[in-house]
């Protein structure tokens, strides 16, 4: 496969064209804009958190194919996961697309899909966007960043 | 016409192309093709052999010394002034200050003239297709001053709207800031039309050139121009390097905005007097050899043609612009009737950046983003443009390559 190829996997074409849980989210508890002014990757993403567990994610904003597909596929993982889940899995995903694989046990599931990103220096933080902002949003900040 | 003037009017972009050795690299094993020339443009061998001559002949500080290194290093690099003096048609080259570039001269106008200039409900007028370097300096000063900006509205064509600068232009204007061509568009803007009116109001005017400078002939009166600032990067000389023209009697009045060696005549705790311009406003060791590069590229420029460069990339935007239309789904973002160099675009279904990665891995450089222009992108209601901007060395197979790499985009993309 070529690293174009590799990296435009027909699941990411499909989630950047067809985003799922995009939109607002009613009863929202937690809510964070990531803004990239390098590439104007610009998400908000909305959260409703109960008692330990983020029962659902939705998000909103524009981005190119990388940054909608890592965010639509966020909304899809983290969707009914518990919080404790979400930062073994945010570090995996950053390594996944820094590095290769991660030797972690974490099991990133459909989220390795994005190994191809490691190839591509400039898009690393497409990929990273959604998962910083979904972080800033469990912190309780407004924005987030990826530097 | 005879033989020889026959063969003098035949552009030859091939023979333009074999003298920039970085053209000949490979970007992922294809050819590179280098549309990012409004960005920043590559270097003949000429310049690139002029900075190898300096270190290797030349170096030393500049109006220091009484050595021979010394003189011939000052002798260089006011060959440079001189040099920018016959590029933007300025007779008196003490009108020609060095800088690092556009950015810092439209800064040292903004902070110089504009602090000592500006005050409380003062107008600075500027387009909505300024770069941001031609907006932020200005917002620095209005805040500092209880100055307020104004904006020309671009209409959807991305030029200016017809009739706006007559109503916005006004009594209390004190700047007209303009940009000579548009960097996100490529409008090439009325700015003598527009320079008359604000000096019927008393105003100044400053001309941003960076985008201007590789692509038209300039003459900074017959623009109407008091202060005009270029980048040496945008017209095939070294990063680093820039510089402003001002009138002389702008320039004398102004404070100096750096302190430091160079800028001054004398200097004691008591009392600093400064050195008359354009040292004024030159404090420092310059970038000595941007400045020999920059004399390089003018001459290398100068001696190819304005006129002849102007013809050979309009008729390479034509050939571009024809050729994105004809693809599906592709809609060019400036479409004003006169333009310069640059085509920007959009696809549907397809994010910039993901046009860019495509595009890079066919080995073409395009840019993609906001192009420091971010008012213009929300004036378009985009996020970003895909935009692919031409040079004297670029031709028209390079255009094939990149409308190829665009097929297969759109192949991807748009289903």
């Amino acid at each position: 496969m070529s690293d174009l190829m590799e990296l435009y996997q027909e699941v990411i074409l499909d989630h950047g064209r067809r985003p799922r849980n995009f939109g607002p989210l009613e009863g929202a508890t937690h809510h964070a804009r990531g803004y990239n002014p390098l590439c104007g990757d610009n998400f908000t993403m909305h959260l409703i958190v109960n008692d330990g567990v983020i029962e659902k994610v939705s998000f909103e904003g524009e981005g190119c194919a990388i940054s909608t597909a890592s965010a639509s596929l966020l909304t899809e993982r983290m969707s009914g996961a518990p919080i404790a889940e979400f930062q073994p899995l945010f570090d995996g995903v950053h390594e996944l697309v820094t590095g290769g694989f991660p030797d972690t046990d974490v099991d990133l599931g459909k989220l390795e899909i994005f190994v191809g990103v490691g190839n591509f220096p400039m898009r690393v933080k497409c990929a990273t966007l959604p998962w910083h902002t979904c972080k800033a949003a469990l912190k309780g900040e407004e924005e987030a960043t990826t530097e | 016409m005879s033989e020889l003037a026959v063969e003098k009017s035949v552009y030859d972009a091939d023979a333009v192309r074999a003298q920039f050795p970085i053209l000949h690299r490979e970007v992922h094993g294809k050819p590179l093709v280098y549309l990012d020339n409004a960005a920043s443009t590559q270097k003949p061998q000429v310049v690139i052999d002029a900075l190898d001559d300096y270190y290797s002949r030349l170096n030393a500080n500049v109006h220091r010394g009484v050595h021979r290194l010394s003189q011939e290093a000052t002798d260089a690099y006011e060959y440079g002034r001189k040099a920018v003096g016959r590029l933007l048609g300025v007779d008196d080259d003490r009108q020609i200050v060095f800088t690092r570039g556009t950015t810092e001269a439209i800064n040292l106008v903004a902070m110089s003239w504009g602090m000592a200039n500006l005050g409380e409900g003062d107008e600075i007028v500027l387009s909505g297709m300024e770069h941001h370097s031609n907006i932020v300096p200005w917002q620095l000063v209005a805040q500092a001053k209880g100055a307020v900006i104004k904006v020309l509205p671009i209409g959807d064509d991305g030029a200016i709207v017809p009739g706006a600068a007559e109503d916005i232009i006004g009594p209390r204007t004190k700047l007209l800031g303009i940009t000579h061509v548009s960097n996100a568009l490529g409008t090439i803007n009325p700015v003598r039309e527009l320079a008359d009116l604000a000096h019927a109001q008393g105003a100044v005017v400053l001309v941003d050139g960076a985008q201007a400078a590789p692509h038209v002939a300039i003459d900074v009166d017959a623009l109407g121009a008091d202060f005009y600032a270029i980048s040496g990067h945008k017209i095939y000389a070294p990063t680093g390097i820039g510089a402003l023209y001002g009138k002389a009697e702008l320039l004398e009045a102004m404070p100096p905005w750096q302190g430091g060696g160079e800028m001054i005549r004398s200097v004691s705790f008591e009392k600093t007097t400064y050195a008359p311009i354009p040292a004024k406003f030159e404090a420092g060791t310059p970038h000595i050899a941007g400045a020999v590069g920059l004399g390089a590229a003018i001459d290398w420029l100068l001696d190819l043609g304005l006129d002849a460069v102007a013809a050979h990339e309009d008729a390479l935007l034509a050939y571009a612009t024809e050729q994105l239309l004809a693809l599906p789904g592709v809609r060019i973002i400036g479409t004003a009737p006169h333009k310069a160099g640059v085509a920007s675009f959009v696809v549907d279904g397809a994010h910039p950046h993901d046009i860019g990665t495509f595009l890079d891995m066919a080995g073409v450089a395009i840019r993609t983003g906001h192009h420091c222009a971010q008012p213009v992108m929300t004036h378009f209601g985009i996020p970003a443009t895909a935009r692919a901007s031409f040079a004297a060395y670029n031709t028209r197979s390079d255009v094939d390559a990149l409308i190829k790499a665009l097929g297969r985009v759109i192949e991807v993309f748009a289903r």
